[in-house]
């Protein structure tokens, strides 16, 4: 295991503020996993419901990498099991668009998308993080997340010039989503710590290629993009929608009832 | 069955009767979830070090959240273990991530004897069936059921089959 050593006096964000970055990112995936796991035994057909359990499976894998080094920035002994299932919802830092409710197949689908696209930026501009550990963790989702966005894209694409009333729904689902997107392009001043020191990426860097990436698969799905957001929400800063602490109900009952239970 | 090739990390450490003897022992730790592919075929193992009675082996995951990785790292610590080549040390190794690439060429011809169509460096044009040869394939879906396989239609003789992804 390689440590992260920055060392830079100056511009050096403290373990505080590496802490809470490195929860940002580990949140998003878990969030989203639990919220696509949510799908199994339920997707259309079988062969969707195998996917997205895939891809919860792989983001819940990058949520335990980054868990279990957020616990060891942190330093407290708190584990990826403790940090996962021992925090409420105001100390989650997922962006708020992760833990909106699945509705129906489509709009699984747009939030899924709109977050891989995001994830992908992300994770391409973490591999070169001056954190080393960010950066290996990040080379790897990378990977993962391509092969996210091809599922995502190409069902946005079928579903939205697919029948009126695919169409219809997908195009409802973006306009509801949408508002939660300015969050992921919004730096807030841990961001710009982060981005500062080289150890996240420039969200305002970012948003051109998110915007480019999404515009494009919105257009050869026939979709209309919807206006601008003006609200950015505050999921990253722990202020979440009233989602986050049902969906945390249920995916830390069992841990919280039964303490220490394994099978 | 087994043949006696030498993987590249085994030839490089030769000099060291311990590390030969773990990297031996190794052949011999299976896949869960494909189990004619040894830790090795899967290129998983990317070193194997004795130092001072402590055999420190490091594993790279295949995928983020495959579950398979615990269950090799528990597989190979016992398999270590009864060799008595010391305290043995399993550690995960990150860097650099692990490709379909490092499949072994022995690898590539167990999983296509076992029906599992080996990973191609290139597009699904190349993809044959496992089963007839054919060429004539569809991608029913790049997910299938372990997060390193794709699920395919065989068109000529319609058997469906794994692939395993590259990535």
């Amino acid at each position: 295991m390689t440590a992260s050593t920055s060392t830079s006096a100056s511009s050096a964000p403290s373990a505080e503020a590496r802490f809470r970055y490195v929860l940002r990112l580990a949140d998003t995936s878990l969030v989203l996993g639990q919220r696509l796991g949510e799908w199994v035994g339920h997707a259309p057909a079988l062969e969707e419901d195998l996917a997205l359990a895939n891809i919860a499976l792989d983001l819940i894998g990058q949520a335990r990498l980054l868990l279990a080094y957020a616990g060891e920035i942190e330093g407290r002994g708190r584990d990826e099991d403790a940090l996962a299932f021992l925090r409420d919802a105001p100390e989650f830092y997922n962006v708020s668009l992760a833990e909106q409710p699945n509705g129906d197949f489509g709009r699984t689908l747009v939030r899924q998308f709109l977050l891989d696209a995001w994830q992908v930026e992300v994770y391409e501009a973490l591999s070169g993080s001056t954190d080393g550990r960010l950066a290996e963790i990040a080379a790897k989702a990378v990977k993962e997340t391509r092969y996210h966005l091809r599922f995502s894209a190409g069902w946005l694409v079928r579903l939205g010039d697919g029948t009126a009333e695919s169409h219809a729904r997908v195009q409802d689902a973006l306009d509801a989503l949408w508002r939660f997107t300015e969050e992921l392009l919004t730096p807030d001043a841990l961001d710009e710590e982060a981005a500062a020191a080289g150890i996240g990426p420039s969200l305002t860097a970012l948003r051109p290629r998110w915007e480019e990436r999404v515009g494009t698969v919105l257009a050869e799905a026939t979709l209309k993009r919807p206006a601008p957001a003006r609200y950015p929400w505050h999921g990253k800063r722990g202020v979440h929608t009233e989602h986050l602490g049902h969906m945390l109900g249920e995916m830390q009952h069992l841990p919280r009832a039964f303490p220490g239970a394994a099978w | 069955m087994v043949t006696e090739t030498l993987t590249e990390p085994l030839r490089r450490s030769g000099a060291y009767p311990i590390e030969e003897r773990a990297w031996r022992a190794l052949r011999f730790v299976m896949d869960p979830e494909i189990p004619v592919l040894s830790v090795l075929d899967l290129g998983v193992v990317r070193y194997v070090r004795s130092q001072e009675g402590r055999l420190r082996v490091g594993i790279t995951p295949t995928y983020s959240g495959c579950p398979a990785t615990e269950v090799i790292q528990r597989s190979i610590r016992e398999a270590l273990v009864h060799e008595e080549l010391g305290d043995v040390i399993v550690e995960t190794v990150l860097s650099p991530p692990w490709s379909s690439e490092w499949l072994s060429e022995e690898g590539r011809r167990k999983l296509q004897a076992f029906g599992i169509a080996a990973p191609k460096a290139r597009a699904a044009a190349n993809v044959a069936c496992p089963h007839c040869g054919s060429h004539e394939v569809e991608r029913v879906s790049e997910f299938g059921s372990t997060p390193c396989k794709a699920h395919y239609r065989c068109s000529d003789c319609l058997e469906p089959f794994d692939v395993f992804k590259c990535i």
